[in-house]
Parts: structure tokens; sequence; C-alpha cells
């Protein structure tokens, strides 16, 4: 099954590294990330911009943009990872795992419902 | 305790500062004691956080534990009590922090980081003031780092900052919520004075560049602070956009030896496409709201740049009417001047130069002007004129750096000149 994690963390609190405390994390996740790679099991990886940077689309009608991230708390979405696992548990040690090189903040665990990989991007 | 260890520590400290002293400022309405509140709760995180970890709210946590330090310390000046211990005076912070998290919400902090802002620039003080007491009480930087990006020594710094305190505190900014025109005009003070701090690093060259650029991160920084707070709003939208656009370029405006290299001789490989991203989508953003403002259009000016991934692929024309309508918006001299650079590449020289000759009485003492007016004389072959200018604009150069420019510009007039009297440099 693939497991979405959904990494969440305080955007004020991450945005406050410098540059080399936040390569030097980037650098631990790299080798649990290249672990799950070589098992063939990690899928699309994505680290997205500040919610500051976020637009959301409320799909009302007539539909309604919004700036800024659907909602407002204090951890927000910064990031996603998509992994094989045979179950749960499986997932929740791939999110400790990573959690142990980045700790902070939570990961949401959501098993995939549908998965369309889309073409290589340009 | 590994460095990593107090390495979050101080990571959370520094995202807790405005929205904290914010707080204890609305409690204690004196600036020296609610810094003096925060200071005093930070040293509680250092000894108690790494035992107990962080935590849920560390803003909600700071204010508490300063105000309640703060409140012992009246209480024991006037009655002359012995110390009570560290333990006991938070010994009940669990219950204490929820309670207090709940009853401060959003809006109260909003105005609370605004008003902290807000006092710095207070009209009374010059600009370099303003920057010097943001940079002192909102971002926390040390006196020490701060005199050193300002190329001045401490005890001068230090006494900046004290007098700059002195005068606000005399200044009586109410403290009650603001109503919605005058929370507008605290937002655009504010965001001028973000504007200044990162102009502060901007202009820096040669050997001082790299000691300033921590004054443009620090600016962008509190302009995501601000955008955070305000996410509706188109300007300052504008002006992160504006400021992470001139940023991304750092590493391709100077050359080796710290001299300037132009917009269109950089390596543009060098720029960071991550601030250049995060500005080009937060640009998209504030157009849509179809509330044009100065700060927008010089992002969308920055942007039409990033956007060229050859110089020759530079949307002038755009540009152009986009200086126009700032010249509407923000009529200056130094606005056309910028205009007059867009104009020479889509009409020419000596339209150009037409453009900026009525400019001359204004800009006598500018140092840009006398560079671009050298620059027009010589793409049009009046290299005697170009020489008499680029003299006039060595004269009036801030920085060793832009000195050098000109100089070069000189030497290869002075090159192309020789031989054959007249010739059009290019």
């Amino acid at each position: 099954m693939l497991y979405a994690i959904l990494c969440y963390h305080d955007e004020d609190f991450v945005g406050s590294w410098s540059k080399e405390q936040d390569a030097a994390v980037m650098k631990k996740l790299a080798v649990v990330q290249e672990k799950l790679a070589k098992q063939g099991r990690l899928g699309p990886v994505a680290r997205l911009l500040p919610t500051t940077a976020a637009t959301t689309l409320r799909k009302d009608e007539p539909p309604l943009v919004l700036d800024g991230p659907y909602a407002e708390t204090k951890e927000q979405l910064l990031g996603f990872y998509l992994i094989d696992c045979k179950n749960l548990d499986e997932a929740l040690d791939v999110a400790k795992e990573l959690g142990a090189a980045n700790p902070g903040g939570a990961y949401e665990i959501r098993p995939v419902g549908m998965f369309a990989p889309g073409g290589a991007l340009k | 305790m590994t460095e990593t260890d107090t390495a979050w520590i101080d990571a959370a400290l520094s995202s807790a500062r405005p929205q904290a002293v914010g707080a204890l400022l609305r409690y204690f309405r004196n600036l020296d004691t609610a810094e003096e509140a925060f200071q005093n709760a930070c040293l509680r995180a250092l000894k108690t956080w790494p035992q107990n970890g962080p935590p849920r709210d560390p803003a909600a946590w700071l204010i508490m534990v300063g105000r309640n330090v703060a409140i012992d310390e009246v209480r024991r000046a006037r009655r002359q009590e012995p110390l009570p211990d560290d333990d006991h005076a938070i010994s009940d912070l669990g219950d204490a922090e929820d309670e207090i998290a709940e009853r401060l919400d959003g809006s109260h902090y909003r105005d609370d980081i605004l008003r902290l802002m807000f006092i710095c620039c207070h009209p009374e003080l010059p600009p370099t003031q303003q920057i010097a007491l943001a940079l002192r009480i909102v971002s926390g930087l040390s006196v020490k780092q701060i005199a050193r990006a300002f190329l001045v020594s401490e005890a001068a710094m230090e006494q900046r900052i004290t007098r700059a305190k002195a005068r606000v505190a005399d200044a009586n900014v109410p403290f009650e919520t603001p109503g919605a025109v005058e929370r507008s005009e605290r937002l655009a003070a504010v965001a001028a004075m973000i504007y200044l701090i990162f102009n502060e690093g901007y202009s820096a060259s040669g050997d001082t560049a790299e000691i300033r650029k921590p004054l443009c991160e620090e600016a962008i920084r509190l302009a995501r602070l601000l955008l955070r707070l305000f996410p509706s709003e188109p300007e300052i939208m504008g002006l992160t956009a504006l400021l992470l656009l001139q940023h991304a370029r750092t590493e391709a405006r100077f050359d080796a030896d710290g001299s300037l290299i132009l917009l269109e001789d950089q390596d543009r490989s060098l720029w960071n496409q991550k601030l250049i991203a995060e500005g080009l989508a937060l640009i998209d953003k504030a157009m849509r709201h179809r509330r044009s403002g100065p700060y927008q259009i010089q992002a969308a000016i920055a942007a039409l740049h990033a956007r060229a991934a050859k110089p020759e692929d530079t949307d002038w024309k755009q540009i152009d009417l986009l200086y126009g309508a700032l010249e509407v918006i923000q009529p200056s001299p130094v606005v056309t001047l910028n205009r007059a650079v867009a104009v020479s590449k889509v009409r020419g020289a000596e339209a150009a130069l037409e453009m900026i000759e009525p400019l001359a009485p204004r800009l006598a003492n500018y140092f840009h002007f006398f560079g671009v007016r050298g620059a027009f004389l010589m793409q049009l072959g009046r290299a005697e004129e170009a020489r008499v200018a680029f003299d006039r604009a060595i004269a009036l150069a801030n920085t060793s750096a832009e000195a050098a420019h000109i100089r070069m510009h000189l030497d290869r007039l002075m090159r192309d000149s020789e031989p054959k009297g007249k010739k059009a440099g290019k």
C-alpha cells in the first residue's frame, strides 16, 4: 500500500534556521531517503514554499479565492513523502526514522487512495 | 548538552521574540521593562527547556514567565523581601500556560507585534535610528552585531539606541487596540522601515557587503512575519516579493574583488531560484487583488528581470510601462532616472538622455544620475561629455566599489577614444 507522510511543523521555527542548520537537517533526511529509495519504496518527495506563498480556492459557488493556506494553525504543512509500505506499522517506522533525522513538529500518515504518477516534469 | 540541543532553543526564542516582547510591552507599557522581562524569561527557558522539552506554545510561556518574574521583582523591590527560589516562581506554570494561551488569540498577537514594530519607526526618529532600534528590539540582534553592520563602534551604537529609546518613551504611542485606519497607517510605516533595513544591506558593496548581508536577511524575516499577520494585504505581499527577488541576485552582484556587476553582466545561474520562485508566487498573488501600490510595482519590475533567462530576453517595454505607473503613484526624480534606463533600451539613448536632463538640478549630488548620464552619452559617442559625467560620479561615489565601477567605464572610454579620436563606446 502507498502511504503519504505529510510533514507539519511550525513555520516560524523552521524559518529561523540558518542556512547551515537547514542544510544539516536536509543531509540527515537524505540518508533516510536514500535507504528507502534503494529498497524501491520511495515515491515523490516535495518540500513546499512557505504558506505565505499559498493560495486557497474554496469551491463554493461562486468559487472563492483566499490568500494563505487552508487553515490557520500553529503547525503548517511544509512537505510530504510518498512511500510504499506493507502496513501502517511499517509506515510509522519510516516516519519515526525521518523524525529522528528532523525532530519537532508532527507527521500525519495517510493511506493513499489513488496515485497517478504523471509524466516526468520538465 | 550538544550543540544541536541548544540550537533549537535559540531558534525558538528568536522566533517567539516579537510576539513575546510585544505582549509584555502591552502589560508594562515600558520598553525597558518589557525587554528585561523577556531576557529573564529566556534565562528561565535555557534552564528548564532542555530538561522538560519545549512548551506547547513557546511565546505564551515566555510572556507568562516574563510577566511573573517582573511582577515578583516589583514586589520584592517594594517589600525588600528575600529572593524566592526559581522553582517556586514557576511551579504551577502548566495550568497557567493553557489559560493564557487561550485568552490571547491571533488578533491580539497581531496588534502587539505591529505596535512593537511601529514604536521603532516613530517619525521623530531619523531613519538610521529607526532601523537600529528595530533590529535591537524586534529582531533581538545584539548591540555588537548592529554596530558591526553599521560600521560604527559598539559604544556609539549603544548610545544611538539609548537615545532612540528615550525618544520613543516620550512619544506616547497608544496601547489600545488600533482602529482600521490607524492600523493601516502603522502597517505602512512599518513596511517602509523594513524596506529601509533591506536597503542598508543591499546598498553595501565591497568588503562591507558580506558584513551587511544579514540586514537583508533580517528584513526578509520581518517582511514574512508581517505577511503572516496580514496575509491579504497586497502591498505587504509586494514588499516581501520585492525583497526576495532582489536578494535572490546577491551571489551574482559582486565579483571576486567586491566590485559591482551590472544586471546585464551578471551570471544568472548564480541567482537563487528558490527565492525567485517564492517572490514570483507572491507578486502573482498580489496582482490578483487589483489594488496596485509602489511595492507591488517595484516587485513586478524585479519579477520581469528575474523571469529573463538572458539579458536580451528582458521585457524592457513592460518595465518602462511599470516605471511610468510608479511615477504616477510616487513621483520622484529617482524613479524617472530608473525609467530612463528602460527607455534607453526601448527607444534609444537619445530619448533617454532627453528624459533625464530636466532632473539635473534635483539630482545634482546623486551618484547614479551622473553614472547613468555618462553611460547614455557614451552610447551616443559623446566621449568628452561622458568623461565629465563619470568624473562627477566618482566624486559623489559612496563606496569604493561604486567608484571602481565608474573608473572601469572611464578606462574603457579612454581606450576607445585615444587611437581614433571620437568613437562610440558600447
